[in-house]
């Protein structure tokens, strides 16, 4: 699916180099690659996952220093002291990464600038192990990597496989799973996603490759004090990344190399480079949010077909589920909630069967969504536990329901409009994923059985809400209708014992509303139990077995649908006469 | 030796409580977090050492220039960096646009003005040397002025109220007709000001630096994180113990253990309480 060309133009333009320059653009190429290898790791942190890791420049100063110190101290071996500086470059990724999982974007922004002023200060203070402001030697390499070209070419190498790697991580359900949490954090919970494992992973990956980078520049660099770490440095690491545009490989790539290059062919500017970059990146943000990656981007220019219906295929609903026939009910017992003075859920008693339609009806404030919040583990219940069979669901632990078979939707859907469709419903299947993220780093084959099933099941799924045609379209291109869809098919992915519906046929057509009864009850049919949250009276007595109405959090009554229909106070409460 | 610490911890922790107010005007006004909030600091010493000390404008104009020449600054990033963004506040672009406006500002200064500290002239000649001398003092006296100022502004004038109607909700104080652009370049131009004040006032302590910048952000960040974003009176409580704090440690221990402390002081305090200290719970996010 990805293209390739491009990458390997560049890299047998890279190649052809040496043939044409002298020996200064040996050097300028080094320093590309170099910084690449590090950009490449930063760039799963910020492209994809979406943290705004602004001192980056911290883990390159550990990485440098440590390959500097064993070479010089301990007379290492170059290349081991490299992987030295990759392992405290991980370690350290992970120290300052790790706040990410409590600080939002500003704060957590703020802490690795703060991390990176730290490491310079202690660099430059520390000097009977880092010679202070006098410095250190970087490691030499020995022949064939001693000359201005032969180290090139190292690099060169070294950046050739940080990028095919990053290309495989990004690729991935683990490249997935992190612009998932980027853009829709709440669904990828759902989905099962734990943002704390991915974030560890993508932080010890990062921080090796800019460990290594750090090692390699300091040979680049031959003599290493503080001053060559400027924080200026790590911004124009930052800004690669969203010059090139955010969730891409190629973009920042080509961001990086104009970067490096841009003062090279402007010697006078070299001074006020760092105001350049700083101009490029107010204008990027304001004028070209997409970056070079949106740019390049032509095949989601093409039009789409503007007269294109929903057609669901509820007939194959089965075998894309594939139930095995035993399954416990979601049991509800005296659940109270109360936001402030407010009591949300009163009270309330409730059994959703497996295999059937479950209808919660009632007016708006009633708790109808804040039920569906606690059963999927978003709210904890003050009073009152929300059970699967004999299980108590844990409270406050969104992401721990998909591996309990509870998958949802959402009131307004959550979907993610950078990636295609395919991929945000491959999403849905995540956490039935085998491969490590080393493997899927390397492609080994448990990681290509894994896609290739997650992309077969991903399909089946389209397929079943009949939205196949719109697979490889960005998902925000998409209309109001056909998200709801989507999010129905990567709830449906992953193969849940219970589907929980908030309003999934708000906006939709009455000609859609129809189709979607017909999925609704093929789902229970195929065994998934499903909770359906909605506000269309016709829809909920068409389809459901068993219907609760809420009123002011209590359950106001309960029964079938003949039954509701004829009890007077729902009538005059909320049906109306 | 308590002395100094206090007088040096109070000064610069007055210094820091005016750039967390800085971010906090910012941010009641828009919802958005600044990076210019430590350049304006920066400036206010690079224009006060530039009016009194190389142009010799006499001290009141001079301040009255440099205040003004912040106001503009802060004003220019409502427009440039801030405006611009607000209609996708939940990507977070504005922690871009304002990162590239500060380091627009700071390579400038740098470039133009000097990159080295530049000396900034004697304001007064009050108890030099010693505890009590005026670069002690300034920044404490300005702190307190202006949250007594900002309070009396916030309380008991109809434009005040109208700033904190803005930040308590937005959407319902432009429906009862509020000019809430107008609203949002005022307390951008208040808060340059403010920001400017604690560099001015700073001056002789800090000196006219361009680097003063990047320090002023972080450290001016940490009141905020550790009082509660929006909250004043938070900020300066957290800007005194923070200064406190760094200068016992600076004292105590060295300027490299002070440095590294303040920040596991930052990074603890905000994992076991993100908010703040006295800061409000988050909000629901389904």
């Amino acid at each position: 699916m990805r293209s390739l060309a491009p990458y390997i133009l560049i890299f047998v333009a890279a190649l052809l180099l040496p043939l044409f320059a002298n020996d200064y653009w040996a050097v300028i190429g080094a320093r590309a690659a170099v910084y690449w290898v590090l950009v490449a790791g930063l760039n799963l942190v910020v492209g994809y996952g979406g943290q705004l890791a602004i001192g980056w420049v911290a883990l390159l100063t550990l990485g440098s220093y440590t390959a500097a110190i064993l070479v010089a101290r301990f007379d290492l071996n170059p290349f081991i002291a490299y992987a030295a500086g990759g392992v405290i470059g991980a370690l350290a990724g992970v120290v300052v990464g790790l706040p990410a999982l409590r600080l939002r974007t500003f704060y957590f922004a703020m802490t690795t600038l703060g991390f990176a002023t730290i490491v310079t200060q202690v660099a430059l203070a520390w000097q009977s192990v880092t010679g202070g402001g006098i410095g250190l030697p970087g490691p030499m390499l020995a022949a064939p990597f001693d000359s201005a070209w032969g180290f090139y070419l190292l690099c060169l190498g070294f950046a050739a496989v940080v990028t095919w790697m990053t290309a495989n991580v990004a690729s991935s359900r683990y490249g997935r799973s992190l612009v998932a949490i980027r853009d829709a954090e709440v669904a990828a919970e759902a989905t099962g996603i734990s943002k704390a494992r991915l974030l560890v992973l993508v932080f010890l990956f990062s921080g090796f490759t800019a460990g290594v980078a750090g090692g390699l520049f300091a040979t680049l660099q031959s003599y290493i004090t503080p001053e060559a770490f400027s924080f200026d440095l790590s911004v124009t690491f930052f800004i690669a990344i969203l010059v090139g545009g955010r969730g891409s490989i190629i973009g920042p790539l080509l961001g990086n190399i104009l970067l490096t290059l841009l003062p090279e062919f402007a010697a006078p500017l070299v001074a006020w480079s760092t105001f350049l970059y700083a101009v490029l990146l107010l204008a990027i943000v304001l004028l070209m949010p997409g970056g070079i990656a949106a740019l390049l981007d032509f095949r989601n220019r093409k039009p789409l077909e503007s007269n294109r219906s929903i057609v669901p295929q509820p007939d194959r609903v089965r075998a894309l589920l594939g139930h095995s026939p035993v399954r416990d009910d979601i049991v509800l017992t005296n659940v109270v909630l109360a936001f402030g003075g407010v009591r949300a859920i009163d009270g309330l008693d409730m059994t959703i069967r497996a295999g059937e339609v479950h209808g919660l009806i009632g007016p708006n404030g009633s708790g109808k969504t804040t039920t569906l919040n606690v059963i999927s583990g978003y709210y904890s219940p003050q009073q009152g536990e929300a059970f699967l069979g004999t299980r108590v669901l844990p409270h406050g632990v969104p992401q721990a329901r998909s591996a309990l078979g509870i998958a949802r939707t959402f009131q307004t859907p959550r979907v993610i409009g950078e990636a295609s469709v395919l991929q945000n419903v491959m999403i849905g299947a995540t956490i039935d994923g085998r491969a490590s993220f080393m493997e899927a780093a390397l492609t080994l084959p448990r990681h290509r059985s894994d896609e290739k099933r997650l992309t077969a099941r991903a399909m089946a799924a389209l397929d079943v809400v009949g939205l196949v045609s719109l697979a490889a379209v960005r998902a925000d291109r998409l209309q109001h209708s056909e998200l709801r869809f989507v999010e129905i098919a990567r709830a449906l992915t992953g193969r849940p014992a219970f589907l929980l519906l908030d309003e999934p046929a708000a906006g939709l057509s009455t000609e859609e509303i129809k189709r979607l009864g017909t999925l609704i009850k093929a789902v229970a049919e195929a065994g998934t139990g499903v909770l359906l949250v909605e506000h269309h009276a016709d829809l909920i007595f068409d389809i459901c077995d068993h219907v609760t109405v809420l009123n002011l959090g209590r359950e106001l009554a309960a029964g079938t649908p003949a039954e509701i229909r004829a009890h007077k106070e729902v009538v005059s409460a909320y049906l109306g006469a | 030796m308590l002395a100094a610490i206090l007088a040096a911890g109070l000064a610069v922790g007055s210094i820091y409580a005016l750039i967390g107010v800085t971010y906090n005007i910012m941010f009641s006004a828009s919802r958005v977090m600044s990076f210019t909030s430590g350049q304006l600091g920066m400036l206010g010493g690079v224009f006060g050492a530039l009016c009194i000390g190389r142009l010799h404008i006499p001290i009141i104009p001079g301040f009255v220039l440099a205040m003004t020449g912040c106001a503009l600054v802060g004003l220019v990033t409502e427009i440039v960096a801030v405006r611009p963004v607000l209609k996708a506040l939940d990507q977070h672009l504005y922690v871009l646009s304002t990162l590239g406006f500060a380091l627009m500002i700071q390579t400038f200064t740098a470039i133009e003005f000097s990159t080295e500290p530049q000396p900034f002239p004697h304001l007064l000649g009050i108890g030099q040397g010693g505890p009590l001398d005026e670069k002690f003092w300034l920044p404490v006296v300005a702190c307190f002025a202006t949250i007594i100022g900002l309070e009396l502004l916030y309380r008991r004038t109809l434009v005040g109220r109208a700033f904190l109607a803005i930040a308590e909700d937005n959407f319902a104080a432009r429906a009862l007709g509020l000019p809430e652009r107008n609203l949002r370049m005022a307390s951008f131009a208040l808060a340059g000001a403010v920001g400017g004040l604690a560099g001015f006032s700073g001056g002789e302590l800090l000196l006219a630096f361009f680097a003063n910048g990047a320090t002023l952000n972080f450290l001016g960040f940490v009141p905020v994180a550790l009082g509660g974003l929006g909250n004043n009176r938070g900020a300066v409580i957290g800007g005194l113990a923070l200064g406190v704090f760094q200068q016992a440690a600076n004292f105590l221990m060295g300027g490299v253990f002070a440095g590294v402390a303040v920040f596991a002081v930052f990074i603890v305090v905000l994992l076991a309480a993100p908010q703040g200290l006295f800061g409000s719970p988050p909000a629901r996010r389904v």
